[in-house]
């Protein structure tokens, strides 16, 4: 009777910390950020600051917004928030994490970023159908990269549950698996595109014409902009943590007591930290991508991913 | 178990060089071109060692001298020399798009893959899964041949297509007789200095070095 509280007691944990330490991981990186351009910064807790602004001020709706509009960013929430349930971020001993395997992860992403783009097309506005074409033409690149690079990771896990991977990763012998490096670096790539990060997009831009992901949510306005930016950041940081999950699973605790699940927080915020430094040199160091390059950045991502699996077929 | 770590490292040198030939294939500008070259050297050239190691097989560890001293160090420097001399500067134009020529690069690896499936099963090196890979360098090379319009990006081309097939006797019967590797390593020195005229000859004569310019030799005048 005790043990299913348990799992209860963790997965809600867990859920928890996802939604409270996604913002703050935002704030992480864009801190570093600023250190690296020599700015000032406006701290870690700045995200939450937006947050709390935004969730103060009113709705804005537009005449013609229909229902599909005024949904979205609750199912962006949503879905975000469900995601978080089923990666195995703190613990492997996670209560629904068996009700969904990576291809599902992948799909509710895809859901959510289905209906985005429905959202910005809604109003009518050119610049909301622009960002929605755009987002659309990414995620078209980037789904087959991310799948190829996950068949990679599950054929040398033997299986698409994200719990068994971990567990064959962190539990087997550390070997030299090229198959894995090309899936890893593909997944990074992915990420940074999935995420509108800058070679694919610009988060901080106030320029409509190079928007990606703001042209998309620029009809937005009060709890709903607040709900769509917070599910953005839990989106980020559950890709992020995917990557840890997939690639760097080591330290996630798979038994339940309170000192592993301490522990194995303690390595989720050094790795976190750690991925969020590597995500701003690569932001730092790269301009913005002309929009018709990023079938070559996207292509070169899909490429790597799909060495990994012949990689896996041919060396392994 | 010491094998196994470098039966790995083998594999994983495999999957690196596999890895700069796609990223010739996908590289437009000619000084990272000749610099990804470098380092596909470099990458057979430490593999030569870890098999020359692995099989015990010491004449290897001077095949592998050789690939550093021409491949790594010698070719790259000639090739940057002509580039300076004949002043590329300019983004190398493709026949094809960049996209569609990887992924016909994928399908060559997997063709590749199922064409030595025969040699993988009878073999029993170490360094069998990698002949797969060897071959696609080969096809790889071939391919950014066929598809890039210009002299020099298609000389090093042929060379990466030459470092597929010294891996592929690497890989496939632990490395050609000594006699034999100096010759390929000498003919392969020579051919770079020929070429090096060729380009002079012809970018004086057309003013250009793109082999588009070669193919109306007609006199219409």
């Amino acid at each position: 009777m005790t043990k299913p509280l348990h799992l209860i007691l963790i997965e809600i944990l867990q859920v928890v910390i996802v939604i409270a330490a996604a913002p703050a991981f935002l704030g992480w990186v864009d801190m570093l950020k600023c250190w690296l351009q020599g700015r000032t910064s406006a701290g870690i807790m700045q995200p939450y600051r937006n947050i709390a602004k935004l969730f103060v001020k009113d709705v804005v709706l537009a005449d013609n917004a229909s229902w599909i509009f005024r949904i979205t960013p609750y199912l962006v929430f949503g879905t975000a928030v469900v995601v978080g349930s089923v990666i195995p971020i703190i613990s492997t001993n996670l209560f629904l994490a068996p009700s969904a395997d990576i291809i599902v992860v992948i799909a509710i992403f895809a859901t959510a970023r289905f209906f985005m783009a429905l959202a910005g097309m809604d109003i009518g506005t050119a610049f909301g159908g622009m960002g929605a074409s755009r987002e659309m033409m990414i995620a078209s690149l980037t789904e087959p990269a991310i799948l190829m690079a996950i068949f990679t990771v599950s054929l040398a896990g033997r299986s698409t549950s994200l719990l068994h991977i971990v567990q064959s990763f962190s539990n087997g012998a550390l070997v030299l698996r090229p198959s894995i490096v090309f899936a890893g670096i593909a997944f990074v790539l992915v990420v940074i595109a999935e995420a509108g990060r800058v070679p694919v997009d610009n988060p901080s831009t106030h320029l409509e014409l190079t928007m990606v992901h703001e042209a998309m949510i620029l009809e937005y306005s009060g709890r709903h902009l607040a709900l769509i930016e917070w599910g953005s950041m839990i989106r980020f940081f559950l890709f992020v943590t995917l990557g840890i999950a997939c690639f760097l699973p080591w330290g996630i605790a798979s038994t339940d007591d309170a000192g592993s699940i301490a522990a194995s927080v303690f390595f989720m915020v050094i790795k976190a930290a750690v991925i969020g430094v590597v995500v701003v040199l690569i932001e730092t160091g790269l301009a913005k991508m002309r929009l018709f390059r990023l079938t070559e950045f996207l292509g070169a991502a899909f490429l790597l991913s799909t060495l990994g699996v012949i990689a896996f077929f041919i060396l392994e | 178990m010491n094998l196994q770590l470098l039966a790995q490292i083998n594999s994983f040198l495999a999957a690196l060089v596999l890895l700069t030939a796609f990223a010739m294939l996908s590289q437009r500008k000619i000084n990272s071109l000749v610099t990804l070259f470098a380092w596909q050297g470099l990458f057979l050239s430490i593999n030569t060692a870890v098999v020359g190691f692995v099989a015990a097989k010491h004449h290897l560890y001077i095949s592998s001298l050789l690939t550093l001293s021409i491949k790594v160090i010698l070719l790259p420097y000639i090739l940057h020399v002509l580039i300076v001399r004949l002043k590329i500067r300019k983004e190398m134009e493709t026949i094809m798009n960049i996209p569609t020529t990887m992924l016909i690069g994928i399908a060559l690896v997997i063709f590749s893959y199922h064409l030595t499936a025969p040699v993988r099963e009878m073999s029993t090196l170490i360094t069998r899964s990698t002949l797969a890979v060897a071959l696609a360098t080969v096809m790889i090379g071939l391919l950014m041949m066929i598809t890039r319009k210009h002299a020099v990006t298609q000389i090093i081309g042929f060379l990466a297509m030459e470092n597929g097939l010294f891996f592929a006797a690497t890989s496939a019967t632990y490395g050609m007789p000594l006699v034999v590797e100096l010759g390929v390593a000498l003919d392969v020195l020579i051919a770079a200095f020929i070429f090096g005229i060729f380009f002079f000859h012809i970018s004086t004569t057309f003013d250009s070095l793109s082999v588009e310019q070669m193919e109306s030799l007609r006199e219409d005048n």
